[in-house]
């Protein structure tokens, strides 16, 4: 099992080091022959416009989605912008794999930045746990709406979207990377193999 | 479920998104879009690049709030603006408009000569410049959730901005090889809090992102800051001052991101026109130098 971590820019060092306490192989990948081997990837939390024109110029936008089609890819934050078919306002580079549509920055600026407790059935059924998953958002967007087969993972009290699950293909608006919780990462990994 | 805002994880979280990327500074709307398209991950809003608050002289001070409301709505990449060391008031009217990071900068006249601003009271995070581990560990110890290297702003000269991160990274390393009982000592030495000293040597890292800044001019300087180990790179007047900003800046933006790949940066240093005209640190007077700034 080995996973890749899209390291244009962001986080993707949080994630590989989540990745390696649950024992999994990594990547770094910056180029397209970087996904060759890979059984799944990440997209981390950053800035979705520098990433977005980062894969466009170097050629990674048509790869990547090759590899959607029958890998595992989960984006966390403008990872999961990036994974999105529709985002309000913007016409920034996307890779439209997954049937939502999502709202950059939808809380306000950094000091509307949150911390709260989700309650996500899927992930601790997945996982056998019971206790609830500690989310941080981070001028997070939220998803707006989902679309053909893409279902809700979980979503805010007042009924804002914040995780959203298509087969293998994963999208949170918050930064499981941030937290030692790892069962969101267990969960990916389940996802790929 | 209740929700906490302000807290030490957003306000480090939010530099940890940062990271491999370029933080541009620009002086009005314009340029902060021409940052951002090239690739910026964040800009820097204020009146005057330190090459020109150098060649200005008098007193420089917290930009005019409504310039950076305009930078704030033109862009939507975070917006960060710099007050100066000790004014916790700028500091406040920077929160009440919304800025997603205040930058304490020793690049404008420090407000209070003995303290920095007591960075736990504010919900915006705060990033500060740094020369040592000390100095680094001391603003983190006020609250600092983000640290940069100093450099010497507005010169184009990488020479301080590289003493400065080998400082820091070279400290890191030597805490490394020493034994618990000489950590009080070396906090002492150093002027660091006893708590950060023992944790950067438990860790092997600084607590907070750490950047490089003052002095990078070219994309080769940029990804030289990246191989000493540093998180990122904030750009000042290397940018704006240079003949063909927006092809320099997205040249910038790759080498961060491919600086390990001399072919590729190869390929992004060509052509870029003039670059800053550039100042030698070394021959600038004590007087000049902005890193010595900072207590």
């Amino acid at each position: 099992m080995k996973i890749g971590v899209l390291a244009l820019q962001g986080d993707f060092a949080e994630h590989i080091s989540m990745l390696k306490k649950i024992g999994v192989d990594t990547a770094e990948v910056r180029l397209p022959k970087h996904l060759d081997g890979l059984n799944g990837l990440i997209i981390p939390g950053g800035e979705s416009t520098t990433i977005g024109k980062l894969a466009v110029a170097y050629d990674l936008m048509e790869p990547l989605k090759r590899f959607g089609k029958d890998h595992a890819i989960w984006g966390t934050c403008a990872g999961a912008i990036f994974l999105s078919k529709d985002i309000s306002r913007s016409d920034q580079p996307l890779l439209a794999l997954m049937d939502i549509k999502v709202q950059r920055n939808a809380f306000g600026r950094q000091v509307d930045s949150f911390e709260t407790d989700l309650d996500i059935d899927e992930l601790m059924k997945a996982t056998g746990t019971e206790h609830p998953y500690h989310a941080v958002f981070i001028r997070a967007p939220i998803i707006e709406s989902v679309h053909g087969n893409a279902k809700i993972l979980s979503a805010l009290d007042d009924g804002r979207i914040v995780a959203a699950q298509e087969g293998h293909l994963l999208a949170t608006s918050f930064h499981p990377e941030l937290t030692s919780d790892t069962r969101f990462h267990e969960y990916f990994v389940s996802l790929a193999s | 479920m209740e929700s906490k805002t302000g807290t030490w994880i957003e306000k480090k979280g939010l530099a940890q998104m940062l990271k491999g990327g370029v933080i541009m500074d620009v002086v009005n709307a314009e340029q902060a879009k021409i940052a951002e398209d090239a690739g910026a991950c964040a800009v820097m809003a204020l009146e005057r690049v330190p090459a020109d608050i150098r060649a200005d002289g008098g007193v420089a001070r917290m930009s005019d709030p409504d310039m950076i409301l305009k930078i704030i709505d033109a862009v939507s990449i975070p917006v960060m603006a710099k007050c100066r060391i000790g004014h916790f008031v700028e500091a406040q009217i920077l929160e009440a408009i919304g800025v997603d990071y205040i930058d304490e900068s020793e690049v404008l006249t420090p407000a209070d000569e003995e303290h920095h601003i007591l960075k736990h009271n504010f919900k915006v995070p705060f990033v500060c410049g740094c020369r040592n581990i000390g100095e680094a560990l001391r603003r983190i110890g006020e609250g600092a959730a983000m640290i940069r290297t100093k450099g010497e702003a507005g010169t184009g000269d990488v020479v301080e901005a590289v003493r400065h991160a080998r400082t820091v990274i070279g400290a890191i390393r030597q805490l490394q090889t020493m034994g618990d009982e000489e950590l009080m000592t070396f906090a002492k030495n150093n002027g660091a809090p006893y708590e950060l000293v023992k944790e950067v040597k438990l860790t092997g890292r600084m607590p907070v992102v750490n950047f490089a800044a003052g002095g990078v001019a070219t994309p080769a300087d940029a990804a030289l800051m990246m191989q000493l180990g540093v998180d990122g790179v904030f750009v000042g007047s290397g940018i704006f001052k240079s003949g063909d900003p927006a092809k320099r800046a997205n040249a910038i933006v790759k080498a961060v991101t491919h600086f390990q790949d001399a072919s590729i940066l190869a390929e992004v240093s060509k052509n870029l026109g003039e670059a800053m005209v550039g100042r030698n640190a070394a021959q600038m007077p004590e007087a000049e130098r902005l890193a010595v700034r900072g207590w």
